[in-house]
C-alpha cells in the first residue's frame, strides 16, 4: 500500500488555489459521459451529488433511509463554524485553521485543514443562498455563538437544528437534480460491496431493504459519504442504523483504514437510564456557553443539587481550565467528568453524572431568553428524564458521538482504491485526534459542495478507463459474495439475537478501548472479540425471509462487520503508545493528568491494510509534518 | 408496569392485515415507546416468532423516521412529540395499546407497521427547493432578512417530514407538509424568483400521489411533533390562488 498524500507544493494559502488550477478539467460536453455513484445522503453525500449533477455528471445516489432527508447529520444541534469574522472579534481563516490543528491535538494534516478553513466561508454563503434559516439578529444579518475551543464566536446556527435546516438546505439540492433528471436516486438500498476492476472503484452492490433484490450499478468513480462508525459501541449518539459497512468492506478490498482509534466522546448527553437503553441523547455543545459545570467537592454527596451551597460545589472546569472554562474542547471536557466520577462524586443514579446548571444564566438572562436560545434542547431534556432543567440543574455524562478516524484519503478526497473517493466522516482527514465542536458540519459541507467537485473531475480526466458494465464477472461475482452472506445470516437459526451480539461488543469496546484505553485491557478485548465472532457465526438468530423488509438481516449483517471492525480498532489504539485528543492511554499522562502525546515517534496518521479475516492488520504511515503551525502541548488553562 | 399491545401485523403492502395482541411485562418507565417494542423483539426473537417491523433511526425526535399511530392518535398521547420521544411514563400498569401504521392511499403499507413516504419526496423534488447552484451565493450577510420573517420561515422550516399530518386527517390530506415548505422558502428574499412556480409544481404532485383535500379540520397541526401551525396552508392557499391568477 502506497500513501501518496499528493499535498501540493507553495505556501499553505495559495495550496488549494494552486492546485484547483492544476488539476485537469473535463469539459462540460464531456461530463454526461461520466457516471458517478455516491453513496449516503447525509450533507456530504447530499452535497457532493447535487453539486456533481449540477456540472453535468451523471449521478447514481444511494441511500438506505426511506427519504435523503433521515441521514443522521441532521441530528447535529449546534452549530457550524465559518471564519466570516462578522463579529469583528479576530477571527479569520488562519485562525479557523490554527484552532482546528491544535483542537485535533496536533494529528490533522495541515494542508486539508487550511482548506477546510478557506471554504468555510463559501459554504455559509451557499446554505443562505439554498433559504437555510440560520439564526438573525433584528438587523436582519446572521447571528453567531460561541463553541468549545475557540475565543472567538464563530458559530453559525439555527435555534438546536442546524443540521436539520443545513441537511434540509442540501436534500433540497438533491432533489432539484433528481427532479431535473440528473441525479437518478436510490432509496432504501444499502451498499453492500465495492467493486473494482483493474484495481479502480467501478461500482458497487446493493441490497434493497424492501424487497431483498441484490443488485450491482457499475460507474466511472465512487464517493462513499456514509458517515462514522460510534456504533461500534452499541450505546451512541449516533441513530440506529449508523454502521461501518460500507466503510468496512471497502477496505476489505484494499482501501487503508486510518486512525480508527481516534473516537470522540461527547462530554453532554443524557447519562444511561438503564439496561434497556438503545441510544444516547446528545444535548448540543452550545449549552457550554450559559450552563455551568459542577460537582459536589464530598465523595457520596446525595443532596439535592439546590441543597448543595455554593462553596460546597466543584466547578472543575472552571477551576481547571479558567481561560476556557466550560468552553473546554470535548476530550477535555469528557474526561474531566470520568475523572470526577470515579472519584466517587458523581451524580444521579449509579453515580455516573455531573451536572450542567443554568441557574446562574437564568438569574441573569431570565428565562425567556434562556428558552429562545435552547428551549428544543429542554424540552427534549425534560421529555427523556422527566425532570425540569429550568428547575433542577441537567445530569450529563460523555457518550460516544463522532470518529475522527476514516478510511484514508489524499490531499483530493481519494484512499488508496483509484477511483474511490470518501467524503465526511467516513473519512479521517481534517479532524485529527480530536474534532472541535461544529466544525462536522462544516466538514462535511467542504467535502460535498467544494472539494469533490474539483477533484473527481481531474481523478476522471486522468484514469482514462474503459467502459465496464453489471455483466462483468467482477460485478457478478461481488453479488454472489453477497447473495451467499445473506444466505448465510439467515440460515443459522441459532439462538441469540442480533442485538444481544451488538451490545456484548459494545459494552467490551466502551470498557477496553472508550474513554481511557490500557495495554491490558487492549490485549484483553483482541483476544475476546474473535470469540464473539464466532459465535456470533454460530449461534445468531435471523427470523423472517430475505425477499422482504427484514430488520434483524440488516442489523446482522451490520454487526457482523462491526465484529470484524472492532478488533482492527483495538490494534490501533493498542499500537499507539501515546495519548492525543480523544484517544486516551492511561500509561501515558502528565502528572496532573492530562494528555501526553509523543510526537517524536507518533506524529502520523496510521492507516491500516487489511490482511485477511482475523489476521493482524498491517500498519503503514502518512508522517504529518507541521510547516504552518509550531507542534506544542495543548493547553486550555 | 404490563402492558397488552395490539400491534397491526402485515406481510407485505399487497397481503391482507391484521391485528395480533402481545402481552410486555416488567416495562420500566424510564423506556422509550420504541424501547418498549424493542423489548418485545427481543423477547419474540427469543420464542422464534418474527419480530414487528417498525422505523425509527435518530431516536432523538428529529430524522422523522418513526410513525406509529398509537391509540388513534399519531405518535401516541404527548402533544408536540415524536414516538421515540414517548415515554412509557405516560402509560399506566395494565393499559392496552393499539399501535397501527399511517395509514393513507399515498403511504402504502410495506411491512407492519412500516410504511412508504416516497410520495413526499417526489413533492419536494417538483419544487420544494430554491435554485441555487453550488458556487452561486453571494456574501451571507449581503441578504439581511427581517427577523420576524426568519423567525416563521423557521418554525416552518422545522418540519421532519414524518407523515403524522397526512395520518392525522380524514383526507389524508398532505397540506400541512407542502404548506410548511412553501412558507418556508416563499418568506425569504432567496425564494422569491421561484416563489409562485413552486407552490403550483407541489401543490399539483401533491394531487397527482393521492392526498386527499384540505377541509380545515385542524387535525394536522394537533399531531405534529413540531407543531406546525395551519397558518402556513392558509398562506399556501393565497400563494396558489395568486400563482393561478397570474397564470404560472
Amino acid at each position: 500500500m502506497k500513501l501518496d498524500s499528493k499535498i501540493p507544493s507553495g505556501p499553505i494559502e495559495s495550496k488549494w488555489s494552486n492546485h484547483k488550477f492544476d488539476l485537469k478539467l473535463v469539459n462540460p460536453a464531456n461530463k454526461r459521459k461520466y457516471t458517478v455513484i455516491v453513496v449516503g445522503t447525509g450533507l456530504a453525500g447530499a452535497a457532493a451529488a447535487a453539486s456533481l449533477a449540477e456540472l453535468g455528471y451523471k449521478v447514481l445516489c444511494f441511500t438506505y433511509h426511506d427519504s435523503p432527508r433521515r441521514a443522521h447529520s441532521i441530528a447535529a444541534q449546534g452549530g457550524i463554524n465559518a471564519a466570516k469574522n462578522y463579529q469583528n472579534d479576530g477571527d479569520s481563516v488562519h485562525r479557523l485553521f490554527y484552532d482546528t490543528i491544535k483542537g485535533g491535538d496536533f494529528r490533522a494534516r495541515e494542508a486539508n485543514v487550511h482548506r477546510l478553513a478557506e471554504v468555510s466561508l463559501n459554504i455559509i454563503d451557499q446554505c443562505v443562498a439554498q433559504g437555510v434559516p440560520f439564526a438573525r439578529e433584528y438587523s436582519g444579518y446572521l447571528s453567531n455563538r460561541s463553541f468549545g475551543g475557540a475565543q472567538v464566536s464563530r458559530t453559525f446556527y439555527a435555534r438546536g437544528q442546524t443540521g436539520q435546516q443545513l441537511l434540509i438546505g442540501a436534500y433540497s439540492a438533491l432533489s432539484k437534480m433528481v427532479g431535473s433528471g440528473a441525479v437518478k436516486l436510490f432509496t432504501r438500498k444499502e451498499m453492500m460491496d465495492l467493486v473494482l476492476v483493474n484495481g479502480h472503484a467501478r461500482g458497487i452492490v446493493t441490497r434493497d431493504l424492501a424487497t431483498g433484490k441484490i443488485e450491482s450499478f457499475a460507474a466511472d468513480a465512487v464517493c462513499l459519504a456514509t458517515g462514522g462508525y460510534s456504533n461500534v459501541f452499541y450505546l451512541s449518539t449516533n441513530a440506529m442504523a449508523c454502521n461501518v459497512t460500507a466503510a468496512f468492506r471497502a477496505y476489505k478490498k484494499g482501501a487503508g483504514f486510518a486512525n480508527p482509534c481516534y473516537t470522540q466522546i461527547h462530554p453532554t448527553c443524557i447519562p444511561v437510564s438503564g439496561d434497556h437503553q438503545s441510544k444516547l441523547t446528545l444535548m448540543s455543545e452550545s449549552l457550554r456557553n450559559d450552563g455551568r459545570i459542577w460537582v459536589p467537592k464530598k465523595q457520596g454527596d446525595n443532596r439535592p443539587p439546590s441543597q448543595i451551597p455554593e462553596d460546597e460545589r466543584d466547578y472543575y472546569l472552571e477551576r481547571k481550565y479558567p481561560s476556557f472554562g466550560n468552553l473546554s474542547p470535548r476530550d477535555i471536557a469528557s474526561r474531566s467528568a470520568k475523572e470526577a466520577c470515579d472519584d466517587g462524586r458523581g451524580v444521579g443514579p449509579g453515580g455516573r453524572g455531573v451536572y450542567l446548571d443554568f441557574a446562574d444564566a437564568i438569574s441573569r438572562l431570565g428565562e425567556k431568553a434562556i428558552s429562545a436560545r435552547y428551549g428544543n434542547l429542554f424540552d427534549m431534556y425534560q421529555q427523556i428524564t422527566g425532570e425540569n432543567p429550568y428547575k433542577v440543574p441537567m445530569r450529563i455524562y460523555p457518550a460516544p458521538h463522532y470518529t475522527m478516524g476514516g478510511l484514508w484519503v489524499d490531499y483530493n478526497l481519494m484512499s488508496t482504491i483509484p477511483g474511490l473517493h470518501v467524503l465526511g466522516e467516513a473519512n479521517f482527514s481534517d479532524h485529527g485526534a480530536n474534532r472541535l465542536g461544529a466544525s462536522a458540519l462544516m466538514q462535511g459541507l467542504a467535502d460535498g459542495y467544494f472539494v469533490i467537485p474539483y477533484t473527481i473531475g481531474g481523478y476522471l480526466a486522468e484514469a482514462k478507463q474503459s467502459a465496464v458494465n453489471t455483466d462483468m464477472t467482477e460485478f457478478k461475482l461481488a453479488v454472489k459474495q453477497t447473495e451467499e452472506q445473506i444466505a448465510k445470516l439467515i440460515s443459522i437459526k441459532g439462538k441469540r439475537s442480533p442485538t444481544s451480539f451488538h451490545r456484548e461488543l459494545g459494552l467490551l469496546m466502551w470498557d477496553k478501548c472508550g474513554m481511557a484505553r490500557n495495554e491490558q485491557g487492549l490485549k484483553q478485548a483482541i483476544d475476546k472479540i474473535p470469540a464473539i465472532r464466532e459465535e456470533f457465526w454460530q449461534n445468531v438468530n435471523v427470523l423472517g425471509d430475505a425477499a422482504n423488509v427484514n430488520q434483524s438481516l440488516e442489523l446482522a449483517g451490520r454487526v457482523a462487520d462491526f465484529l470484524e471492525f472492532g478488533e482492527m480498532m483495538c490494534h490501533d489504539a493498542l499500537h499507539r503508545n501515546e495519548s492525543c485528543g480523544g484517544h486516551f492511554r492511561e500509561e501515558y499522562q502528565t502528572e496532573d493528568g492530562e494528555a501526553k502525546r509523543n510526537d517524536d515517534e507518533f506524529a502520523y496518521a496510521g492507516v491500516w491494510e487489511y490482511t485477511g479475516l482475523g489476521k493482524k492488520p498491517n500498519l503503514h504511515k502518512e508522517p504529518l509534518v507541521f510547516e504552518n503551525v509550531k507542534l506544542a502541548t495543548r493547553s486550555y488553562k | 408496569m404490563n402492558l397488552t399491545l395490539h400491534i397491526w401485523r402485515q406481510e407485505n403492502t399487497t397481503a391482507e392485515g391484521r391485528f395480533s395482541t402481545y402481552r410486555v411485562e416488567e416495562i420500566s418507565p424510564d423506556m422509550s415507546f420504541l424501547e418498549m417494542l424493542d423489548v418485545l423483539n427481543e423477547r419474540l426473537i427469543n420464542k422464534g416468532e418474527v419480530p414487528v417491523e417498525f422505523e425509527h433511526d435518530c431516536r432523538e425526535g428529529i430524522c422523522g423516521t418513526c410513525s406509529l399511530m398509537i391509540n388513534g392518535v399519531p405518535h401516541g398521547p404527548e402533544k408536540g412529540t415524536t414516538t421515540c420521544q414517548l415515554h412509557m411514563r405516560k402509560f399506566k400498569d395494565g393499559d392496552e395499546i393499539t399501535i397501527e401504521p399511517w395509514r393513507a392511499k399515498a403511504f402504502p403499507v410495506l411491512k407492519d407497521l412500516v410504511v412508504d413516504r416516497s410520495a413526499f419526496d417526489r413533492i419536494i423534488q417538483k419544487g420544494g427547493y430554491i435554485s441555487a447552484n453550488t458556487g452561486n451565493a453571494p456574501d451571507g450577510n449581503a441578504i439581511p432578512i427581517p427577523k420576524p420573517d426568519a423567525d416563521w420561515a423557521f418554525e416552518a422550516a422545522a418540519c421532519i417530514g414524518c407523515g403524522a399530518c397526512v395520518a392525522a386527517c380524514k383526507n389524508a390530506s398532505a397540506s400541512l407538509f407542502v404548506a410548511a415548505k412553501v412558507t418556508h422558502l416563499g418568506l425569504l428574499p432567496q425564494g422569491q424568483p421561484e416563489r409562485y412556480l413552486r407552490v403550483t409544481a407541489m401543490v399539483e404532485q401533491m394531487d397527482q400521489e393521492g392526498f386527499g383535500s384540505c377541509t380545515n379540520t385542524y387535525d394536522c397541526e394537533g399531531a405534529c411533533p413540531k407543531q406546525i401551525s395551519v397558518r402556513n396552508i392558509a398562506r399556501m392557499n393565497r400563494d396558489y390562488l395568486k400563482a393561478k391568477i397570474m397564470g404560472n
